[in-house]
């Protein structure tokens, strides 16, 4: 371990390995920039009306067209990347952290405390998922804070889950008696030795997680249960733009699908290279 | 009322014999045979009785259809060549005539009058009816005493064809509110063989199995998919309709409901947007049938709850920077009756809704705001219900961005339609939001006693106002012909114009797309009445 | 035999909490959703008064422990209360619309596995190469795309453009008469009385949503099949049934793939009761009478027993599949016991 290569160089053998990786990682840097410096790059004011210019197909001044407010649909989506960017790994760290801090102790200590866990974990698997998060977002009220907290929910089991089994089978390996037997604490070996392990599988459930929490979010969007308007949130603007295709205005779900799509598809592609860039065999 | 096969062929009767099923079951809908109606609509019919606690108002349409009242109301065609109801004329339904004393309304029932069971209508029927209607509670009971129809006592059935009203007072609303669609009339031998002690007004039997006397029966429902009326043949309240049957199938996706007609699946849809209504008006084969909606008025209610609101220089500073007509062109894609830009600030008759003297004005609405010492603008929530979210939000946006322009900042807050009625009619806690109410009973008198008077539902502003307060009370019963009639509800119309507890936006309509089917009948209650369709 | 009747005992006692705690957890979150259902329900123009008489109607002037055990008085009768919205009890509203959901999700699931299944097993046989790439972009556009919107857009392209699939308005065009209720499957239903005229007629109904879902579920399938796979194929039996000299295909699908099922099995489990839920929206767009679209409905106006009653039945159904899953585990390989399992 002492001669660790540098990240970049890592992540640069890790991108050549597998192009998609490769690829995956250039959308997200995409995605990254849009969420950074949307707001002064795009070219109208995306919260801004013009009724006289309402539901006019894609031009070379309006690219994504605009909708039935005459808003830019273009300078919507790219706003949008921010806050949905936001939603989604807000309410996947919220829900990693709690779910790794309850999976470590339940699988470490085990006993009564692992028993009290898995049947509330259980609990909340056996809800059908996105009705709690609609559930919880119905009774809290729809604001982005509740919309990331109702994600977060119904994603903890995932993660403790994960995390429980990885540090089950390691509580008693080798290196964790020498770690105890060196007189390191059983918190310091918990979170030093036995939760980075767990760590590689993660990163294919957290990527895989963002992007189900963007269509979450969506989702509840669609049901009438997303952020405030005039916000612009890529779910709301599919799911108002959805009663407008049969009457031929297609651009304003469409680009907003597509980019939603895009975002997700990133996320999800993503695992695998994040898997192999936190994997300490993966290390040459 | 769960049918199967055997059952649904029964009910099918001579129309649908076992020896057409089999073509018919490969026939696309749209060469469904002229006598069969399919129509959509985006809302469930929960009950097949009105009375029941938990009706909803799509429900309202099975007690039109299915069960008959004393009188109705007439038919007239409107001004763009619609079919609409009569409001100005009574006519006859189960009764056959009646006449007015000092005090009591006398209706002589049709002797031919016969329930669907063949059974016939008496005057016990209608007094157990109507007693029903009263005794059960919730929304009949409010609507019948909108009549001033209180309790079972006023009612008696003097002989088997006579029907005695013992009226608490003289008020012009009694008999056009026997015309809605509450007071039905059930067949009450068939209902009180269902009735239990717990039960005396056999509401759970009535909820899913009519017993009426209608133009149409129910020949099958299902809960959240259709409704399927067979006609009546042996209709006796007026003329047997032209339609053998109509199905009324529930679409929730607006977009789903306009493919379906377009390509002529359905040929009817009820209750359209005003976007799909405007881009399909003029289209081929297709009819688009669209009726303002009496004495309705979609307006921003500004709550004097909220301190901000008790002055009406702010009041009437947000009634001129609201964009109208953007918010038309957006909300109601023109859709409807323009209710701003009036010239006069009173007005010169008593026709009612009429447009509100209030423009788009930035300059004059911060004046009034800075003669209020507001100048500095405030921040203030704009709600909107989640279940109208479709011309709502649009409207509320407008709306924001224009009251940002005169310091009034905005946040728009969308609220669950389970919430929506509690937070702004019951609680009236939503300090500046857009409501919508209409009367069923066509007169401005009715609109105040409802919209303007403290305490009561629709007043959602928290409006209070001495004047207004009497004047309601007095011209509410009053004959319209009465002298004093005309001018006081000029002074009504003058004072909440300028105190604007509501800013009037537009008048709302009805819009109904008919794709092979004609002659679609508009009423006040909103709801799809079958029984004058006809195929083209 | 009698250890795994116990052990099958064990499970069902250990899945007793968990339905417990969702009946809690149903009944706190539907008491904490915005609004009073008994003004919603008491209509158009209803004043103090009457929406007090309907409170009293529906129990709801009683405090919230009393509500609760009078729940739970009612659920141990089997009595789920009766859906305000749709007028009916809830019982009946489920055992009506369960079928239609299921019908949906099985076929969805069917055609998911039909494609995703091979997919994976084609990616394992040549890790990194482009058919594995492909495959894997493939399953993961599917999932990357919001249900409804994959939906909508079925609709605008195959009904509205091209008119070649149905309108869609449920599980039936309007002249189809529904088969006699025998499983509430239609196409099951249907196919027992020979009639298959109503068979093509639901199955036609049933194309674009169960597409629509299959799209959303093939990426786990397929993924969790690749992996399983390249793990059998990396195992030592392989390498000696290829030294034995086993063909190529005895040993891919003869071995190989047979102890790559045991995983693949249990994501379905997983994909499947996920679906369940998931299809909520696709419901939605379609009209299908299921009870995703129901629970959307209740959930919106307040419905407390609908939305109860609808979480008891999903939850109780989860807890079942996880059963068959285990029992079909310790079925398919004998050597795993249920004692091997946590």
């Amino acid at each position: 371990m002492s001669s660790e290569p540098s990240f970049s160089s890592h992540l640069l053998y890790v991108m050549r390995e597998n192009p998609v990786t490769a690829i995956s990682f250039f959308m997200f840097a995409v995605l990254l920039i849009c969420a950074i410096f949307g707001p002064s790059i795009v070219p109208y004011d995306p919260l801004a009306s013009n009724t006289s210019n309402a539901l006019s197909p894609p031009s070379a001044a309006h690219w994504f067209g605009t909708d039935n407010l005459g808003r830019d649909v273009f300078s919507r989506v790219i706003v949008a990347t921010r806050l949905d960017l936001s939603i989604s790994i807000a309410a996947v760290a919220l829900s990693f952290v709690i779910g790794s801090f309850l999976g470590a102790c339940a699988g470490y200590w085990g006993g009564w405390l692992d028993a009290v866990l898995n049947r509330i974990l259980d609990t909340i698997m056996a809800f059908p998922l996105f009705v709690l998060a609609m559930g919880i977002v119905a009774a809290l009220g729809n604001t982005v804070e509740n919309i990331i907290y109702a994600t977060a929910v119904i994603n903890i089991p995932f993660y403790a889950r994960l995390v429980r089994a990885e540090v089950n089978i390691r509580r008693d390996a080798g290196f964790v008696q020498a770690a105890k037997l060196a007189g390191n604490s059983d918190v310091r070996i918990l979170a030093f030795h036995i939760f980075p392990n767990s760590l590689p599988p993660m990163m294919v459930q957290i990527s895989l997680n963002l992007g189900w929490a963007i269509l979450n979010a969506a989702g509840l969007s669609f049901i009438g249960l997303g952020v405030r308007p005039p916000t612009a949130e890529w779910g709301i603007m599919v799911a108002e733009g959805a009663n407008f295709v049969i009457s031929g205005e297609w651009w304003l779900a469409l680009f907003p699908g597509l980019w939603l799509m895009f975002a997700v598809f990133t996320f999800n592609l993503m695992g695998d290279g994040l898997r192999d860039l936190v994997d300490p065999r993966k290390r040459t | 009322m769960k049918t199967n096969r055997r059952d649904f062929l029964k009910i099918s009767g001579g129309a649908l014999g076992a020896s057409v099923l089999p073509f018919l079951k490969v026939m696309p809908a749209s060469a469904a045979g002229n006598d069969v109606i399919v129509a959509v609509m985006g809302q469930s019919i929960n009950s097949l009785d009105l009375h029941r606690t938990g009706t909803n108002r799509p429900s309202y349409q099975v007690a039109v259809n299915v069960y008959d009242r004393l009188v109705s109301f007439g038919t007239k065609v409107t001004e763009d060549g619609g079919v609409s109801y009569d409001y100005s004329v009574i006519e006859p339904e189960i009764a056959e005539s009646w006449e007015e004393t000092e005090d009591a309304l006398i209706f002589k029932l049709k002797p031919e009058g016969k329930f669907h069971d063949g059974t016939p209508i008496t005057a016990a029927d209608v007094k157990w009816s109507f007693d029903r209607a009263v005794s059960l509670g919730g929304f009949p009971a409010v609507q019948m005493k909108a009549g001033s129809l209180e309790s079972p006592e006023q009612f008696e059935a003097v002989d088997d064809l006579t029907f005695k009203i013992k009226l608490i007072r003289a008020s012009k609303l009694t008999l056009p509110d026997l015309a809605v669609p509450i007071p039905m009339v059930i067949n009450s031998k068939v209902a009180l063989e269902h009735a239990t002690d717990d039960d005396p007004w056999a509401t759970e039997y009535l909820h899913t199995t009519p017993a009426g006397s209608g133009a149409f029966k129910v020949a099958k429902w299902s809960p959240g998919e259709q409704l399927v009326y067979e006609r009546n043949d042996d209709y006796t309240s007026g003329p047997v309709p032209e339609v053998k049957r109509v199905i009324v199938r529930e679409v929730p996706s607006p977009a789903t409901r306009r493919a379906l007609l377009e390509r002529g699946d359905v040929n009817l849809s009820f209750n359209m947007p005003n976007k799909d209504a405007k881009e399909l008006s003029g289209v081929d084969g297709l009819e688009i049938q669209t009726t303002p909606i009496e004495n309705s008025i979609y307006s921003l209610c500004p709550n004097l709850a909220f301190d901000a609101f008790k002055d009406k220089r702010v009041r009437q500073a947000i009634a001129w920077s609201i964009p109208y007509q953007e918010v038309f062109d957006t909300g109601a894609y023109g859709r409807g009756k323009p209710m701003w830009g009036g010239q006069e600030t009173s007005p010169s008759d008593i026709a009612w809704p009429q447009k509100f003297p209030y423009s788009t004005d930035l300059d004059r609405a911060k004046d009034l705001l800075k003669e209020a010492g507001m100048s500095a603008g405030f921040d203030v929530p704009l709600s909107i219900s989640l279940g109208q979210a479709e011309w709502m939000e649009p409207v509320a946006l407008l709306i924001q961005e224009n009251l940002s322009k005169i310091g009034v900042n905005t946040t728009i807050d969308k609220i669950p339609s389970a919430g929506w009625r509690t937070a702004s009619l019951v609680e009236k806690r939503l300090p500046l939001h857009l409501e919508t109410f209409g009367g069923w009973l066509n007169y401005p008198c009715y609109y105040f006693f409802w919209c303007f008077l403290e305490g009561h539902l629709f007043n959602s502003s928290n409006y209070r106002n001495e004047e207004i307060q009497t004047l309601t009370n007095e011209t509410l019963h009053m004959p319209i012909d009465d002298p004093d009639y005309a001018p006081k509800i000029k002074r009504m119309i003058e004072i909440i114009w300028d105190e604007v507890p509501r800013i009037a936006l537009w008048q709302p309509a009805l819009s109904v797309g008919m794709n092979g089917a004609k002659d679609f009948e508009y009423w006040f209650h909103r709801q799809l009445d079958v029984r004058n369709l006809k195929k083209v | 035999m009698s250890g795994r009747f116990q052990t099958i005992a064990m499970r069902i006692a250990q899945a007793l909490p968990v339905v417990m705690g969702v009946v809690v957890v149903s009944f706190i979150l539907t008491r904490a959703l915005p609004g009073d259902p008994a003004v919603y329900f008491a209509g158009q123009s209803a004043t103090d008064e009457s929406i007090q008489q309907v409170r009293e109607a529906l129990g709801l002037d009683k405090s919230l422990p009393q509500q609760f055990f009078i729940y739970l008085g009612d659920l141990l009768r089997g009595d789920l209360g009766q859906s305000l919205s749709t007028g009916q009890p809830v019982i009946n509203d489920l055992a009506r619309r369960l079928p239609a959901s299921l019908e949906l999700t099985l076929t969805a699931l069917i055609l998911a596995c039909s494609v995703a299944i091979p997919l994976g097993v084609m990616a394992a046989k040549k890790p990194g190469s482009l058919q594995d790439h492909i495959c894997r972009i493939f399953v993961t556009a599917g999932v990357s795309l919001p249900t409804f919107f994959t939906g909508i857009l079925l609709v605008y392209i195959f009904y509205y453009l091209l008119g070649i699939a149905p309108s869609p308005l449920g599980r039936l065009d309007f002249l189809y008469i529904e088969p006699d209720h025998i499983t509430g499957f239609y196409l099951i239903d249907a196919a027992l009385v020979g009639d298959w005229e109503t068979f093509f007629g639901a199955l036609k109904q049933l194309v674009l949503p169960a597409v629509t879902l299959a799209l959303f579920t093939m990426a786990p399938i397929a993924r969790m099949t690749r992996a399983a796979m390249l793990t059998a194929l990396s195992s030592d039996f392989i390498r000696t049934a290829k030294a034995a000299g086993l063909t190529n295909s005895k040993v891919l699908y003869g071995y190989a793939f047979r102890n790559a099922l045991l995983p693949v099995i249990t994501t379905l489990g997983m994909v499947f009761s996920f679906m369940l839920g998931a299809n909520v929206l696709v419901e939605k767009v379609f009209a299908w009478p299921g009870i995703g679209s129901y629970a959307v409905e209740a959930l919106v106006s307040s419905d407390y027993a609908a939305v109860q009653g609808f979480v008891l039945t999903m939850a109780i159904l989860f807890v079942l599949l996880n059963l068959i899953i285990d029992i079909s585990y310790s079925l398919i390989d004998p050597r795993i016991g249920f004692e091997a399992q946590s």
